[in-house]
């Protein structure tokens, strides 16, 4: 059982050769018991290669790796049942109805019940949980791609996983769909103290699902830090606009607040169509991921 | 635990099964080949074969039994690499036991299907053809040792095959070769009738060895004059498909866990954009 101070996830110098390039350079980050961490990058950045690798279903080149104390790549069955992987389905089990495939797959976690974590989940229940009670009886190629994807969920969690994997979870999704997966996914970061890792190349996502963000980039990690912090710490500045004696300046600062209080204090009444832009984490992210393809 | 896999992978193979059977496309499927081929036999039900004294529909039918037999080696083939290419392989791979149970409950629905199909063809043709002695004990003995081991001896081919071939376009390919020895395996046409050469080559394949074993089953015994050595050669048809089967299963476990390794999310998604690239 991990102690409540344990990382369920502890990387520590993790690389990624294929070929002769590196997919991955020397990453290390934690994950702790009940967080939910996004790996936010663009496409190619390393993200699945980093999931993939957790997963124990990818070697990696060097480094180490520990998913809820366990080496990934000796992960046994045992392990396996501890871990919930949502994968980006296609069209498998198509023939197979949806309650079938759950309950179907929940039996292979029977064996790994305790009585801490009673698996697996009942069928009916997460059906519920996940909005497809009304859909139990259908058969899964006839599901829409919200639908589906929501079943995807339910199998990722059926063996009660104490850590869940999510490799761009809402790809092709439109926004109601993704508002309701956005949802389903922190109600069970909340109710079930479920810790999530996930990927995206949305920062949106991230920002909503997350409770911190780890920014990759061509193979590094080039931030880390909640929403907040990372606005914060990475150079964002403030954009002041303002008017005096018909012209029109612009300012960049970190401290807009306090520039604009010395601006009222110098000209007074001669500041007009004063606007204050705030660096969103998007310029951040924009700016950060561009500064490393532009060596 | 052990227990529990296999009683998993079965109700898996029963629930594949039983949609295999209640889905149109599939049951078109389960049904096109025999009712053709009970339609052939039908034509040729009085048609008698060479000087044999034989009818050509009687000599026929349990060659045509055991060939179908031996086709459950492409459809497990077929099978694998489908579910490799759509991603049930790596759902079963990230599941505790699922590999295992995937695997299980393949056997289970491949064998089953084809012992479905092979009752599918023999019941209605036990009505049209004479000349059988299936109504004796010895004869369904027969059949089901000679059906058992057959299925022992070529699934495990299937498996390995559909885990070495990439794609399900690739898979076109095994059947290529798979057609080339039905023809010259005896089943359309006596083996001894054969270049010596090719007898030997046909010799070496299970398919040969599962008509023979149909043959014998199901033919009076005056019939065994159109085989080799004018013998229904049961030892040496265990032999043979014994060997197979042994080798086979001794080889598809390693095979079929390296195939295993190999699957992942990106695995499947490259798949997947191949796929569809070919569609658009």
């Amino acid at each position: 059982m991990l102690k409540v101070d344990d990382a369920v996830i502890e990387v520590d110098g993790l690389r990624m050769r294929y070929g002769d390039t590196d997919a991955l350079h020397d990453v290390t980050f934690q994950v702790w018991p009940g967080e939910v961490l996004a790996v936010l990058g663009p496409n190619g950045a390393g993200k699945t290669t980093t999931i993939e690798i957790l997963e124990g279903f990818r070697m990696r080149s060097a480094g180490r790796a520990e998913v809820l104390g366990v080496d990934p790549a000796e992960g046994d069955e045992q392990w396996r049942a501890r871990v919930g992987v949502v994968l980006q389905s296609w069209r498998d089990h198509g023939k197979w109805r949806v309650r079938e495939l759950l309950a179907h797959l929940g039996s292979h976690y029977a064996a790994y019940s305790t009585s801490e974590v009673p698996r697996p989940w009942d069928a009916d229940e997460l059906l519920a949980a996940v909005g497809l009670t009304n859909h139990a009886g259908q058969k899964i190629k006839t599901l829409s791609g919200g639908q589906r994807r929501r079943l995807d969920v339910a199998i990722g969690l059926v063996g009660r996983p104490e850590l869940l994997f999510l490799d761009e979870p809402t790809t092709g999704f439109d926004p109601a769909a993704r508002y309701e997966f956005h949802e389903l996914v922190r109600r069970l970061a909340a109710e079930h103290r479920t810790t999530i890792l996930l990927t995206t190349h949305d920062l949106d996502e991230a920002s909503k699902l997350a409770d911190r963000i780890m920014i990759l980039s061509a193979g590094r990690i080039i931030a880390v830090g909640s929403a907040d912090e990372l606005t914060r710490q990475i150079a964002g500045k403030d954009e002041v606009r303002w008017t005096l004696d018909g012209r029109r300046y612009c300012e960049a600062t970190t401290e807009s607040t306090a520039f604009v209080r010395q601006l009222f204090t110098r000209y007074g009444e001669g500041v007009g169509e004063l606007e204050v832009r705030r660096a969103s984490l998007e310029d951040t992210y924009l700016s950060l991921v561009r500064q490393e393809l532009v060596p | 635990m052990k227990t529990a896999v296999i009683r998993i992978g079965w109700r898996r193979g029963l629930i594949e099964l039983r949609q295999s059977f209640t889905n149109g496309a599939d049951l078109f499927g389960h049904f096109l080949w025999p009712v053709l081929m009970l339609v052939v036999l039908f034509f040729l039900r009085d048609r008698e074969f060479g000087a044999t004294g034989f009818l050509l529909g009687t000599l026929a039918l349990p060659s045509i039994l055991g060939m179908n037999a031996a086709m459950g080696m492409v459809s497990m083939s077929q099978q694998l690499t489908a579910d490799r290419e759509d991603g049930t392989l790596l759902r079963a791979k990230a599941t505790p036991n699922g590999v295992q149970g995937y695997l299980i409950g393949k056997v289970v629905s491949v064998a089953g299907g084809l012992i479905a199909d092979l009752a599918i063809l023999l019941i209605p043709a036990l009505f049209i053809i004479d000349g059988l002695v299936a109504g004796t004990l010895g004869s369904w003995l027969t059949l089901s040792w000679v059906l058992l081991l057959g299925l022992v001896a070529t699934l495990p081919i299937g498996a390995i095959l559909g885990s070495v071939f990439p794609s399900a376009r690739a898979q076109g390919l095994v059947q290529l070769p798979v057609l080339g020895l039905i023809g010259i395996s005896g089943i359309f046409y006596p083996i001894t009738a054969l270049p010596t050469w090719l007898e030997w080559i046909a010799q070496l394949t299970p398919i040969y060895w599962l008509g023979l074993g149909m043959r014998s089953a199901l033919l009076p015994d005056a019939a065994v004059g159109v085989e080799i050595g004018d013998s229904w050669r049961h030892w040496e048809t265990v032999a043979v498909l014994g060997v197979w089967a042994v080798l086979g299963l001794l080889t598809a476990p390693a095979v079929l866990r390296r195939m295993a390794r190999r699957e992942s999310g990106s695995t499947v998604a490259t798949r997947r954009e191949k796929a569809l690239q070919r569609v658009g």
